[in-house]
């Protein structure tokens, strides 16, 4: 396999975060420790089920809503907002 | 753009894969569409070192001639022959000849106390947010649920770095000696079991224990723990808490295949009420891996080149079925999970509905009528099956219940016109996939 850089950065919220190649867009948000999104009733949440079944990760990825984060890999320059 | 193959395979995971790689050793054209980035399916999701037998696999589907359609989610089933797919900004009907279902499943939650607090997981989720790239070194974390996987994940965690304080089953210890008895008559599962009883050395393992509460500001801080009707609370940065596994039944109910006790029904030969679909894997019974691997491989060959070519291999099934049912009554609720949720727990997590609120209604029906229950984004995948438990509503699970899209789709990609005549063959159609701005339905 070619060699690629192992790490990449993106921003979460504006913020620049370095992650290894092949993390998830939810992992990388949990690192910011920012909730990724909040209810219906204002409650902060984060991922349950990690496999693109409960929602409870969406976030707006390079301006597209409601994206399943804990199914996206991280990619150079990525901007994700977090509601 | 349309696709057409001879043989469709959704989902891979270890089913999908023997099905598709199966099925194309026959010179079909044969297609495999998954919503992951990768294939593996969950259990061999990438981010940890791959068993043999994963490698094995993902190295044959390779070098086969199966055409993958890798982060692609089904959303409808618009006619007999044909399933429309989308991916982060595209959408495409796939048209097929015969269609074999290997969706797998996901885990059973339970509502609790304080199980919407951010860091409160699945077992296998918070697993695959780890596989995923989540820091676990260090971290405290109590593993609790019931089923097999959670001494999996507590191994996996363990031997990434955390410390796991406490695994939590809620069958009782007996319920799991004709468990034990099976797993002696099957050395490569008994030697599983004691590599992950290995990783874990120095855990605290506790049966008929659950987690009653979850606490913590704005992400966990302390999870309750109950046993014997004894209660204690540890501190902990994550819970992984999963009540063992549901297969995902909507597509195989959205194309019309009969539902029987909650799984597909098939026959031997894994062919479903509908002519030409087939379904392998969790969806049809949950027996892990082993009977996945081996049911994709009956249904891939029964599909490609008929059933003789599958007849062998049905005894094997069979004896492995037994597996299905040592698990199916060591992982059997208690009924006392029944009075986790509160008056104020919420059980549906994205229209908020709280135990209170749905106690109130007499079905699956009425609930969403009444309250919202299941009608946001997750379409009641995640509080249909705590309702089953909890109220014994047949929620989600009943064909009738399932209507397209059966995830929230792009607008546009709704518009394409159902009697697009692209089908069979004409590969260079081009539908309309216009970019508007992706919007959720509802």
């Amino acid at each position: 396999m070619p060699e690629q850089p192992d790490f990449l950065i993106l921003k979460v919220n504006d913020k620049f975060v370095t992650v290894a190649r092949g993390t998830t867009v939810a992992a990388a948000i949990l690192m910011t420790g920012a909730p990724i999104r909040i209810s219906v009733t204002g409650e902060p949440r984060g991922p349950l089920c990690g496999m693109g079944i409960c929602f409870e990760c969406r976030a707006t990825i390079d301006g597209a809503p409601h994206q399943r984060t804990c199914q996206i890999l991280c990619a150079q320059d990525m901007e994700v907002h977090t509601l | 753009m349309n696709e057409h193959f001879d043989i469709l395979v959704v989902g891979a995971g270890p089913a999908g894969i023997a099905a598709a790689v199966s099925a194309s050793a026959s010179g079909k054209r044969v297609g495999l569409v998954d919503d992951n980035p990768a294939p593996g399916g969950q259990i061999w999701r990438s981010g940890t070192p791959a068993g043999a037998e994963a490698r094995k696999w993902l190295a044959r589907l390779d070098t086969s001639s199966v055409f993958r359609l890798q982060g692609w989610r089904v959303i409808d089933h618009p006619k007999h022959g044909t399933l429309r797919v989308e991916s982060d900004q595209d959408c495409r009907d796939l048209c097929y000849e015969k269609l074999i279902l290997a969706t797998g499943a996901r885990e059973r939650f339970l509502p609790f106390p304080g199980w919407t607090i951010p860091n409160v997981m699945g077992a296998g989720g918070l697993d695959a947010m780890v596989r995923g790239g989540l820091p676990i070194a260090g971290k405290r974390v109590v593993v609790g649920g019931t089923g097999p996987l959670l001494l999996a994940v507590a191994a996996h965690l363990a031997r990434r770095g955390a410390k796991i304080v406490a695994v939590c089953e809620q069958a009782p210890l007996r319920r799991f000696v004709p468990f034990a008895a099976y797993l002696l008559r099957e050395p490569a599962k008994l030697l599983q079991g004691i590599d992950y009883l290995t990783a874990t050395r120095g855990t605290r393992f506790y049966t008929g224990c659950w987690p009653i509460a979850a606490t913590g500001k704005e992400k966990l801080e302390s999870v309750s723990l109950q046993r014997s009707g004894k209660n204690w609370e540890v501190r902990c940065d994550y819970l992984a808490c999963g009540y063992h596994l549901v297969p995902n039944l909507e597509l195989a109910a959205l194309v019309g295949c009969r539902i029987e006790d909650g799984f597909v029904a098939t026959d031997d030969m894994l062919q479903t009420s509908v002519a030409g679909v087939f379904c392998a894997g969790e969806p049809t019974s949950i027996g892990g891996v082993e009977l996945a691997l081996l049911e994709g491989k009956i249904a891939g060959l029964a599909a490609a080149v008929g059933t003789a070519a599958a007849e062998k291999l049905v005894s094997h099934r069979r004896r492995r079925l037994r597996f299905v049912h040592a698990l199916r009554s060591a992982t059997a609720l208690d009924p006392q999970l029944r009075k986790l949720a509160t008056e104020t727990t919420l059980v549906c997590r994205c229209e908020d509905v709280s135990y209170g609120a749905l106690r109130k209604h007499v079905s699956w029906r009425d609930a969403k009528l009444q309250t919202r229950c299941g009608m946001g984004p997750c379409q009641g995948r995640i509080c249909g099956a705590a309702t089953e438990f909890l109220f014994g509503w047949d929620s989600a699970l009943v064909e009738s219940n399932i209507r397209p899209p059966i995830f929230p789709a792009m607008v546009s990609s709704l518009g394409i016109p159902d009697d697009n005549q692209a089908c069979p063959g004409d590969k260079n159609t081009v539908a309309d996939t216009s970019t508007g701005t992706p919007k959720e339905t509802r």
